[in-house]
């Protein structure tokens, strides 16, 4: 998929994966501080939001597991949920393993812990341009997973100093989201995947609580993009890709 | 101060998340996939980005609703022009932040 080697040397490799990034931790820095916030009038000291800053690293997880403490929920509940609002990440992974084919399994291993809705979604887009490699989408997960961590604590410290929604900052991960969209839309096909997922996932968070429609309606659009593909092949067909990107 | 009863749970959330995200990459980066599934699996991320987006902008609310009218879609229409236009993914950002910014002294 990288069709233009990357350069190899360390400075580079953070340079890029910083700059790779950054869109993400601006739009973490808000979200950490106010869960820190939240966790912090929950009960939880600085050192305990870290702590599951660190272990978990999952935004909305993180925030269903403060609120559901505050109603005192057991242990096994709060986890179950847990598992329950993360295993889209089983989604994201499995379609990360394509681009990291072939990595050693240490690795991976490390790999795995930073794979977040943004840093998926940063990574594969870079891996389809080419010049990336898993060393620089490494670099995106950990980088944004400190960002995390440190604007958790900063918000269970004296987030409630600082002012909340300034400067639209709330709207930076949405941002993110659409241009990594565009990026996704690579021809007929894509575009339709992302129409029936969209609509999909309309309808079933319409009737379902809770975050189940993000995996099912991957699945039934990406299937039946796929059903749709086979049957119609002409109809369909992707237009090569153009340039993806001007940055 | 931390618990034992508290260490427990955020090592069992961890745990629980982990390993979605450890296991198909280590089960699947190791094979070669059928051609159906590389297929598939590279409609996910339009499909995954379409699904965590669109309900965040029209539906709102505990139990949901749709609510299409709302800043949040205000500001994506021309926000998700400027990315198709520009492909820029800083300038995108700062565009959604920017005019988050306005909408909201705008209209409240």
């Amino acid at each position: 998929m990288s069709d233009h080697a990357a350069p190899t040397g360390k400075i580079s490799i953070l340079k890029d994966g910083i700059r790779a990034a950054w869109p993400i931790c601006l739009g973490y820095i808000p979200i950490g501080l106010a869960f820190g916030v939240l966790a912090q009038k929950a009960g939880l000291s600085a050192a305990a939001v870290g702590l599951m800053s660190a272990l978990v690293f999952a935004g909305s997880a993180q925030f269903i597991a403060v609120a559901m403490l505050g109603t005192g929920a057991g242990t096994a509940a709060i986890v179950a949920t847990t598992f329950a609002v993360n295993l889209r990440h089983l989604l994201m992974s499995s379609a990360l393993s394509v681009p990291l084919k072939g990595l050693r399994k240490r690795w991976l291993t490390l790999f795995a812990y930073g794979v977040t809705d943004e840093s998926f979604a940063v990574n594969l887009a870079r891996f389809r341009e080419g010049g990336w490699d898993w060393k620089r989408a490494l670099t995106v997960n950990h980088v944004t997973n400190a960002v995390w961590v440190m604007s958790t604590v900063a918000g269970a410290l004296g987030g409630a100093l600082i002012p909340a929604h300034a400067f639209g900052i709330d709207y930076a991960l949405m941002g993110m989201f659409l241009c990594l969209l565009v990026y996704q839309l690579r021809g007929r096909m894509y575009v339709l995947t992302a129409v029936i997922a969209g609509t999909s996932a309309v309808a079933i968070s319409l009737a379902v609580p809770g975050n189940s429609y993000i995996v099912a309606a991957s699945v039934i659009a990406a299937t039946a993009g796929l059903f749709i593909r086979r049957r119609w092949p002409s109809l369909t067909a992707s237009s090569p890709p153009v340039a993806e990107d001007k940055r | 101060m931390i618990t034992a009863d508290y260490f427990l749970l955020c090592l069992g959330m961890g745990l629980v998340t982990y390993v979605p995200r450890w296991a198909p990459l280590v089960a699947l980066s190791r094979r070669s996939l059928p051609r159906w599934l590389e297929e598939w699996l590279d409609l996910i991320p339009a499909a995954i980005l379409s699904a965590l987006i669109l309900p965040a902008l029209v539906t709102a609310g505990e139990p949901r609703q749709l609510s299409p009218w709302n800043k949040d879609l205000l500001v994506a229409v021309p926000v998700f022009l400027f990315a198709l236009r520009t492909r820029s993914l800083g300038g995108t950002v700062v565009l959604g932040m920017a005019l988050y910014w306005l909408a909201g002294m705008v209209l409240g």
